[in-house]
């Protein structure tokens, strides 16, 4: 499924006092099947950019098309866009509601009148493709799940619409690093098996650089720099100068060059970053 | 030096409520914190850190065994606010502490409820604001502020409670990279200007790496306890207990699986650098 953001402005509060332009003629393009990574600090616009997409917001002007179908058309049902667009919210365990599991993944299918047994079907394998045990966790209370337990579960009832993109919100934050670890790798399993588009914010710069096959980089509600990662975090200093991150094997191969050292400064992965000293030591 | 802070054999349980059994959550803790000292408190979702973090305050109260907080026992209903006083806390959600409409009546929201005289309350916002950088926003809204400013404003409210202890429970959690090193920055400001103890709970390791002292919290107690070398050092234990190392203290690891002879208490870039080129 294409996404295609066209000229799209967002404006809070016009006309009051705290009148903010939240995104400021945005254009972005997200092809099938590709993982997109959105990177920029807190009110730069991705929250209010990936809220349009899903339909929760509509732009003040400007045009989003999902499989060339202009979005922002009156006549669209917002539910159709939202069963095709997968939205998964900061902390999304807090929405976890249901008495047992079973029940709170299958309430967004059980609403679009599908058979009993094609619900049972989707909470079984959205249960397996976030790494639960279904037999083990169905009948529990999402409450007295541990707390990479309870996102994952919360994530599974978005998957069990079978959207044809998925948009994570900072799907890690306030995890444990083990939990962190899982649910990237669930991601990245799940992507690989449903070959759908992913669109994940994140304020983790290793994560993204390992992860996306093209990262957004958000400013003042404008897209300031997009492409592969290689490319976007050639722009070191830019992207320094606007207060985000590098990742962590960046920023060593960079002190390493200032010191005089012949190491190439544009790796993005810790294991590049190892083999590159390996190279270094063995070259005295 | 003098604890501020004394555990005897802390016991923490509670009622599942799925079952109504008895849960552990700690298992005969026994720790003291020093006067002015700068500890990490680290563990996996579940080990426990939370819940002796919220036993120093007087939020939660031991099952059995005892916490001192500045020697008053935090079961002594008759001195909870004395303990309070003493230790305060900051949460991880900014959004769930601030109280007022602007940023100042903010911070006076504490020092008001003690009944301290007007003139000594504004110098007290004046000072927590300055020692958290955040002076210039006082006649701001909190809501209309960043992520990492606002946690600044909810440690100002904390600090013009003139504490001498601040327990941090994942302050960072929910902010950005530049939040984080803003709130980072403003604590350990507070410990090495202020004299102000802190205890900080975090999942972030590079965090921790920049405290005096780190705990590590499993299963209910400590399972090591140290500087943050003699910690980071046993890679293989903490993996073992669901954590990680610093990102450099991995790639020194990984570089002395090849042979190289780093050194293994490696914690930082600039320790790295440090090294290769010397």
């Amino acid at each position: 499924m294409s996404v295609k953001v066209e000229n799209v402005t967002h404006i809070y509060h016009e006309q009051m006092p705290y009148e903010t332009i939240a995104l400021d003629k945005v254009n972005a393009e997200i092809e099938n099947g590709e993982f997109v990574g959105i990177i920029g600090h807190t009110g730069s616009g991705k929250s209010t950019l990936i809220q349009h997409l899903n339909g929760l917001l509509k732009p003040k002007s400007g045009k989003i098309y999902i499989n060339g179908v202009d979005i922002t058309e009156k006549r669209i049902k917002t539910v159709e866009i939202r069963q095709k667009i997968g939205l998964v919210f900061q902390y999304p365990e807090y929405q976890l509601f249901e008495e047992t599991v079973f029940k709170d993944i299958a309430f967004g299918p059980s609403n679009l009148g599908l058979p009993q047994s094609e619900i049972e079907e989707r909470v079984y394998n959205a249960i397996s493709l976030v790494g639960l045990d279904y037999d083990e966790v169905k009948d529990k209370s999402p409450f007295d799940l541990s707390g990479g337990q309870k996102r994952r579960v919360a994530i599974a009832g978005v998957i069990a619409m079978k959207p044809e993109v998925l948009i994570l919100d900072e799907p890690t934050a306030g995890l444990d690093p083990r939990g962190h670890m899982e649910i990237l790798n669930m991601i990245k399993k799940m992507h690989k098996i449903e070959k759908n588009s992913v669109i994940l914010v994140s304020h983790n710069m290793g994560d993204i650089a390992e992860l996306s096959d093209k990262i957004i980089v958000m400013e003042k509600g404008k897209i300031v720099l997009t492409g592969s990662p290689g490319e976007v975090f050639k722009n070191a200093d830019y992207i320094e100068n606007i207060g985000l991150g590098l990742p962590p094997a960046m920023i060593l191969m960079r002190m390493l060059k200032q010191k005089g050292k012949n190491v190439d400064t544009d790796i993005l992965k810790i294991d590049q970053a190892e083999k590159q000293i390996l190279e270094l030591l063995r070259s005295k | 030096m003098s604890h501020i802070i004394e555990i005897k054999d802390l016991t923490f349980e509670y009622k599942r409520e799925e079952d109504g059994k008895s849960v552990k959550a700690l298992s005969g803790v026994n720790l003291n914190i020093e006067k002015g000292s700068f500890t990490a408190v680290i563990g996996h979702n579940g080990s426990g850190k939370s819940t002796l973090a919220k036993n120093m305050n007087a939020l939660l109260l031991p099952s059995g065994g005892k916490v001192y907080v500045k020697g008053y026992d935090t079961a002594d209903e008759s001195k909870l606010w004395d303990v309070r006083q003493a230790a305060g806390m900051v949460f991880q959600n900014p959004d769930n502490q601030l109280v007022s409409a602007i940023v100042e009546d903010d911070i006076a929201f504490g020092p008001e409820n003690l009944g301290i005289a007007s003139d000594e309350i504004i110098r007290r916002v004046k000072g927590s604001l300055e020692a958290v950088g955040m002076y210039e926003y006082r006649k701001k809204a909190p809501h209309l502020l960043s992520g990492g400013q606002k946690q600044r404003i909810a440690i100002a409210g904390v600090i013009a409670m003139r504490p001498e202890c601040i327990i941090f429970d994942e302050p960072t959690a929910m902010l950005d990279p530049h939040g984080r090193k803003e709130v980072m920055d403003t604590i350990r400001k507070l410990n090495k200007e202020e004299g102000i103890t802190i205890i900080l709970i975090t999942h972030f390791m590079e965090e921790a790496a920049l405290a005096d002292r780190v705990i590590v919290i499993d299963d209910g107690d400590i399972a090591i306890d140290g500087t943050p070398k003699d910690v980071f050092v046993q890679v293989e234990k903490l993996r073992r207990i669901g954590l990680e190392v610093p990102i450099i203290t991995d790639l020194a690891y990984r570089l002395r699986k090849q042979g190289i002879d780093v050194p293994i208490d490696i914690i930082t870039a600039e320790e790295m650098v440090n090294y290769l080129c010397q």
